[in-house]
């Protein structure tokens, strides 16, 4: 479904991506990890354009992605960003959040789309005519799970889903995420510094280190903590909990 | 430790008054804390920060606190005048906040803050002043502590601010101090390297931590006893190290909703909260 060969990516001088590749079969779901500044998120920016400077191969469904983007890719493609508090208008109620792609895309019979939409995600209609400040962190984060839902793409991209997210509520949207996957065939990429939602939601990851992928497992090596690089298995380490002899022995990565 | 009881708070209540009416953060909260360290976990609006704040007295205007009893030694913290808070906090008992990019001065020099925090509390002479702000730098290992002195906070990261924000929280050796969400900010290695020098720290001088959180789990590797709160009630208070027997339902359920790295890719379970938490 998603297929990226020696993707590379500068911020001006600065080399961000190195020779990443990744396959991501059909309904498969592929997690991205690692700290700050690894260029996890980058990646996932690179193939919806937000990244100008890029060179490489991404093929979406056996098609090579050129410099911009059309809108038969949104179709296909969507993105859910980290933040429910920075990612939605404020200033728009959730009915008009919910409409506008619909609109832009032609789709037409918006109304019972934005109905179902949020039927979806667990909202009910009363959420409809609210605006986003009205709305809790998790309540926000379904309605940008809805807008990416509404347009039917076959590929979401998420960007930290549930990071900004109480763990009670985090539980709740990554039930929501594998629903979906399961029932209407997704496909995913996710993004996520903590390794026990990537291990809990995919099935191939990789360890993602400035710019560069360190290291691929599966989430059944990784359940088991069978993990080659050092650098690694200081992030599996580190998810453990605090323990003083463990932080011993980091090393900086810098 | 020692069972010397440094801080006792007995039924703090605390109470907002919003246009929409009294929003009670925190409901009768008590406890008692020696030099040990204590977590105070819970999930967004559970009244764990608003505990922190009204211990030392910053609670927002509109805000009100009562409690039976404030104490901190023989010192009555519910009803200080401004001039007597300055005596305590800082010197006796501090705060180390969440995001080190919002609580360090952008204007001014690392260095100068340190001096600033450390002069406010000690009659010394600058020279003396920068030379323990440099050794303060060090002990939160910061490799090139005169470099990182002449810096601005926005010329370092995430993890060196909060070093820093520890630095100048320790300068002045208080004996208590609220660490709130201290490391939330941070990368995972880094989150623990800089609890790893709290810990030292703690250890070395002998003072009591209060460590506010919403990760029980990480709490529970680092405390000595865990209080958890919902609603503005603590609802269970637990030895960290007994986590596992966590009796109420809320802390079970917080402990099961977390994804876990076993390779099981079935629904988590979610919490369904019921209304008699929320009744203490």
């Amino acid at each position: 479904m998603i297929e990226i060969n020696k993707l590379n990516a500068w911020f001006d001088d600065n080399h961000v991506l190195k020779d990443v590749d990744i396959k991501v079969p059909k309904n498969g779901s592929f997690g991205l990890v690692g700290e700050s500044g690894s260029g996890k998120s980058t990646v996932l920016r690179t193939i919806t354009g937000l990244v100008d400077d890029w060179e490489g191969e991404i093929l979406v469904n056996n098609k090579e992605l050129g410099p911009t983007r059309d809108k038969t890719f949104y179709r296909l493609v969507q993105m859910v960003f980290q933040d429910p508090f920075g990612s939605l208008h404020p200033r728009h109620t959730i009915d008009r959040i919910l409409t506008e792609p619909v609109n832009i895309h032609g789709l037409g019979n918006s109304d019972a789309r934005v109905v179902q939409a949020l039927e979806q995600v667990g909202l009910d209609n009363s959420f409809r005519f609210r605006y986003p400040h009205q709305l809790s962190g998790g309540q926000r984060q379904r309605v940008a799970i809805a807008r990416a839902l509404i347009l039917e793409p076959k590929i979401l991209l998420l960007d930290e889903p549930t990071s900004a997210l109480d763990v009670s509520i985090q539980a709740e949207v990554l039930n929501l995420l594998s629903r979906f996957r399961r029932e209407l065939g997704l496909t995913y990429i996710m993004v996520s510094h903590d390794l026990a939602v990537v291990a809990h939601m995919c099935d191939d990851i990789a360890i993602m280190n400035h710019g560069r992928i360190v290291e691929r497992a599966t989430a059944s090596q990784l359940a088991d903590g069978r993990l080659e690089h050092p650098y690694s298995q200081q992030l599996y380490k580190a998810a453990g909990g605090y323990d003083r002899a463990v932080v011993d022995s980091f090393v900086d990565w810098d | 430790m020692s069972n010397e009881t440094l801080l006792s708070v007995k039924n703090l209540e605390v109470t907002f008054n919003t246009p929409k009416g009294d929003v009670h953060a925190v409901r009768g909260v008590s406890f008692n804390l020696g030099r040990e360290r204590l977590g105070i976990v819970g999930e967004s609006g559970s009244g764990k920060s608003q505990t922190g704040r009204a211990i030392l007295g910053l609670t927002a205007a509109n805000g009100k606190i009562t409690a039976d009893q404030m104490t901190f030694h023989d010192v009555d913290l519910a009803n200080l005048t401004p001039k007597q808070w300055r005596k305590v906090r800082g010197a006796r008992i501090s705060m180390i906040m969440q995001d080190p990019k919002y609580s360090l001065n952008p204007v001014m020099t690392i260095g100068d803050q340190i001096i600033e925090a450390y002069r406010e509390h000690h009659k010394v002479n600058a020279k003396e002043a920068r030379h323990r702000a440099i050794d303060m730098l060090d002990a939160v290992k910061i490799r090139d502590p005169e470099r990182v002195f002449n810096s601005y906070p926005h010329e370092v990261s995430g993890g060196m601010g909060q070093r820093v924000m520890i630095a100048m929280m320790l300068i002045p050796d208080p004996e208590l101090i609220i660490a709130d969400e201290p490391t939330s900010a941070l990368d995972v290695t880094v989150q623990l390297q800089v609890m790893a020098i709290l810990d030292d720290l703690v250890r070395d001088r002998g003072m009591a931590l209060i460590f506010i959180s919403h990760d029980l789990q990480l709490v529970s590797s680092f405390c000595d006893r865990v209080l958890v709160m919902y609603q503005g009630h603590v609802v269970e208070e637990i030895k960290a190290s007994a986590l596992h027997e966590a009796k109420h339902p809320y802390t079970k359920g917080l402990l099961n909703c977390l994804p876990k790295m076993d390779g099981d890719h079935s629904d988590l379970p979610i919490l369904e909260r019921e209304a008699s938490w929320a009744e203490g």
